[in-house]
C-alpha cells in the first residue's frame, strides 16, 4: 500500500452541519444545550447543586455558552471522590454501562454511560474514521485493550455507526494480531502510537508488510509526536492519525485528526473546550494552556469545565479540509507527565522529538529516570541504539552517546547522562507507555 | 602470497549490556549453536562491554545471536601471524605505523608454534599489503576460522 498524499486524497465529512457548521451556527447549539446541561446537573448532581450554590449561581444565570466561564471546576480527584456513583445524574436503570480509566494508584476513576451517550460516543468516533478516510467497507482491527479502557470498545462503538467491520482482537500477543489482520483482510487498525511503532517493527521484521491490505492508522491513548507518526508510515506505507479522548468526557472520539495534521478537531457540540492559564483565565487563539471541556449532551454523568491537564494551544480558522471545528494542537505534555529538573520542566515527548531529529544512530524509544544525587537532581535516558549504526569500536559509541547527550541537552535546557542499552530492550508498550521513572522523593 | 586468497577476517563483534550473566548468555548460544570460538577479546566501558571473536562461522554466529535479539555485526579485521621471537611484533607494528594506518585495537590468540594477532584498523586492504610486503605471515580467510582445530588436528 502507498502512503495517500493531499493530491490523492478525498476528503469525506460525515456531519456537514456540524463539522462545518459557521461560527454562529455552533454558537447557538452550544447555547442551547449549555443550558440544558446545567440545568440536568443543578437538578440531579448534588455535587455540582452544591458547588454552584456555594458560588451562589443559578442554572437561570447561564444563558449562553459565553457564560460557562461562571460555572465551577472538575477535577480528576472530585471524580474519584465521588466515586464511584455520586456525579450520576439518572436513575440507575438508565445506566447501560460503565467504563474507567486504569488507576496506578488510588481508586478507578469511572464513567456512567446512557443509551443515548453510548450513541453519541459511537457517532463521534464514526465521524472521526470518517476523517480518516474509512467507511463501511473497511475492516477495522481494534487492538486496543477491551473492558473498563476506553480505547477497545470506544473504536468498536464508531466502527459499529459507520458500519464497518470491527474486529475486536484486543493488546497483546502480536504475533496472532500479525495473522488476523493478514487473514482477516483488515484495512485500518487502531491501538496506542508506540504498540503501532512495535507492530509495523515487527511486520517488517517478519517480512509481511506486503501482505497486508492495512491503509489506515488510528493511534491515541498516549502523547506521540509528528517524526513517530511518520515512522509507523513509512514502516507499512499508511496514513496514521491522533485520535483523542478521555473516559471521563466519554473515551476516543472527543478530537481527531485529518489528513492535514494541523491540530486534533473537536467535536465541540458534544464537548466545549476551554483552554485556561495558570490563572483560570482563558488563553487566546494559539496560546498554550490547560485543556478544560464541559460536556454539552451528556446524560449520565454530565461534567462541567473538567480539568484534564492536558498542555496544549487552539486555533479556530477553518481547515484545508473543510471543517469549522477547533483544532487543538499536539500535547506538549500533561501536567502531571511534566517533570521538573533542576527547575526546568522536561516533557518526555521533548525526548522523542529530540531523539527522532538525530535522523539515525538511535531508535525512539528510550527511558527516562530522574534521580537526585547529592540534593542535585540527575536525568538520564536510556536510549537504544540503532542496529544499523552499531559499531563495534568503543570511540563511537562513546561519540553516538555523546552526540545524544548534545542533542538532548539542547532541546531539554538540562544535562542528561545517556545510557546506550541493546535494541529492543526498552519495553514495547500495549497499553500506555511508561517514559518517565521518578525516583526522587518529595 | 596468493591474491585470490581473502585476508580480510570477519570478526563477530557483540555488544553486551553490563548486566549479570549476560556473556553466559551469549556464550551458550553460541555452544548450542556448534559455534567454536577461536580468538576472543572482552573490551569493557563503565556501561557497556564489547565482546571481539573470531569464530568458525562468523555468519552462522551472528545470525543464532540475532535470533534471540542480541546485537552483533560482523567486523573486517587482519590476522597476523609471527614467529615466537622476541621484537617481530614490534616489527611488524613499525611497518603499519610508518604508513600512516591507525589500528583501533589489537588482541592476540595462541596458535601452536607461531603467535597471532588480530589487527583492527581503519583500512584492512593496507595492512594486508603492508604485512605482506614486509614478509609477515597473514592468516587467509578459511584456515583463520578453524585455526585452533587445525592444532589440534596436528596433535591428533
Amino acid at each position: 500500500m502507498a502512503i495517500g498524499t493531499l493530491d490523492t486524497w478525498k476528503e469525506t465529512i460525515r456531519d456537514k452541519k456540524i463539522e462545518c457548521a459557521s461560527k454562529d451556527e455552533m454558537h447557538s447549539i452550544q447555547s442551547e444545550k449549555l443550558v440544558n446541561q446545567v440545568k440536568h446537573v443543578y437538578k440531579n448532581v448534588e455535587f455540582y447543586r452544591n458547588k454552584m450554590t456555594a458560588m451562589g449561581l443559578e442554572p437561570g444565570d447561564i444563558k449562553s455558552i459565553d457564560d460557562i466561564v461562571k460555572l465551577p471546576f472538575t477535577t480528576k480527584e472530585d471524580i474519584r471522590d465521588q466515586y464511584p456513583f455520586g456525579l450520576v445524574a439518572v436513575p440507575q436503570d438508565q445506566i447501560v454501562r460503565v467504563q474507567g480509566t486504569s488507576g496506578t494508584t488510588g481508586k478507578l476513576t469511572l464513567a456512567s454511560y446512557s443509551d443515548y451517550d453510548v450513541k453519541v460516543w459511537g457517532e463521534c468516533v464514526a465521524r472521526a474514521l470518517t476523517m480518516a478516510g474509512l467507511d463501511s467497507q473497511d475492516r477495522i482491527h481494534v487492538c486496543y485493550g477491551y473492558g473498563l479502557f476506553t480505547g477497545g470498545l470506544g473504536i468498536d462503538f464508531g466502527a459499529q455507526a459507520l458500519g464497518a467491520m470491527a474486529i475486536p482482537m484486543s493488546a497483546g500477543n502480536t504475533k496472532r494480531q500479525m495473522t488476523c489482520m493478514e487473514d482477516f483482510e483488515a484495512t485500518a487498525f487502531a491501538c496506542t502510537p508506540s504498540y503501532a511503532l512495535h507492530l509495523a517493527e515487527s511486520m517488517k521484521e517478519a517480512g509481511v508488510v506486503d501482505r497486508m491490505k492495512i491503509k489506515v492508522g488510528i493511534h491515541g491513548a498516549e502523547p506521540w509526536t509528528e517524526e513517530m507518526r511518520k515512522k509507523i508510515e513509512n514502516l507499512l506505507g499508511i496514513n496514521c492519525f491522533d485520535i483523542y479522548g478521555l473516559c471521563e468526557i466519554t473515551g476516543p472520539g472527543v478530537a481527531m485528526d485529518c489528513i492535514h495534521h494541523k491540530g486534533l478537531h473537536v467535536y465541540e457540540d458534544h464537548f466545549y473546550p476551554e483552554i485556561l492559564d495558570d490563572q483560570n483565565n482563558p488563553c487566546k487563539d494559539k496560546e498554550q494552556g490547560e485543556l478544560v471541556f464541559t460536556t454539552l449532551s451528556k446524560e449520565a454523568m454530565p461534567l462541567l469545565r473538567y480539568r484534564t491537564k492536558d498542555i496544549t494551544s487552539i486555533e479556530r480558522d477553518v481547515c484545508e479540509c473543510g471543517r469549522t471545528l477547533p483544532r487543538i494542537q499536539k500535547f506538549a505534555g500533561r501536567k502531571d507527565d511534566m517533570k521538573v529538573i533542576r527547575g526546568v520542566n522536561v516533557f518526555p515527548t521533548q525526548v522523542e522529538t529530540a531523539l527522532l531529529s538525530m535522523g539515525g544512530g538511535v531508535a525512539p524509544h528510550y527511558m527516562m529516570i530522574v534521580d537526585r544525587e547529592n540534593n542535585l537532581d540527575t536525568l538520564t535516558v536510556m536510549v537504544e541504539v540503532d542496529e544499523r549504526y552499531f559499531s563495534d569500536e568503543i570511540r563511537k559509541l562513546d561519540a553516538l552517546k555523546q552526540r545524544v547527550g548534545n542533542t538532548l541537552k539542547q532541546a531539554l535546557g538540562v544535562q542528561v547522562k545517556v545510557k546506550l542499552v541493546e535494541p529492543k530492550t526498552i519495553e514495547r508498550s500495549e497499553g500506555k507507555a511508561v517514559r518517565v521513572i521518578d525516583r526522587r522523593e518529595f | 602470497m596468493d591474491s585470490m586468497k581473502n585476508y580480510t577476517i570477519k570478526q563477530l563483534s557483540v555488544f553486551l549490556e553490563n548486566r549479570k550473566g549476560r556473556l553466559d548468555e551469549v556464550l551458550a548460544i553460541l555452544a548450542k549453536n556448534d559455534i567454536d570460538i577461536v580468538a576472543m577479546s572482552l573490551a569493557d566501558t563503565s556501561e557497556f562491554g564489547m565482546l571481539r571473536m573470531i569464530v568458525n562461522d562468523p555468519t552462522k554466529g551472528r545470525k543464532v545471536l540475532k535470533e534471540e535479539s542480541i546485537t552483533a555485526v560482523l567486523t573486517d579485521v587482519v590476522a597476523l601471524r609471527v614467529s615466537h621471537e622476541t621484537g617481530s611484533l614490534s616489527k611488524a607494528m613499525h611497518q603499519i605505523v610508518e604508513k600512516d594506518v591507525n589500528v583501533e585495537y589489537m588482541y592476540a590468540f595462541a596458535n601452536g608454534p607461531d603467535a597471532s594477532a588480530v589487527i583492527k584498523s581503519d583500512d584492512p586492504d593496507k595492512v594486508i599489503e603492508i604485512l605482506t610486503k614486509n614478509g609477515f605471515g597473514v592468516w587467509e580467510e578459511g584456515e583463520a576460522y578453524k585455526a585452533n582445530q587445525f592444532v589440534s588436528n596436528t596433535e591428533a
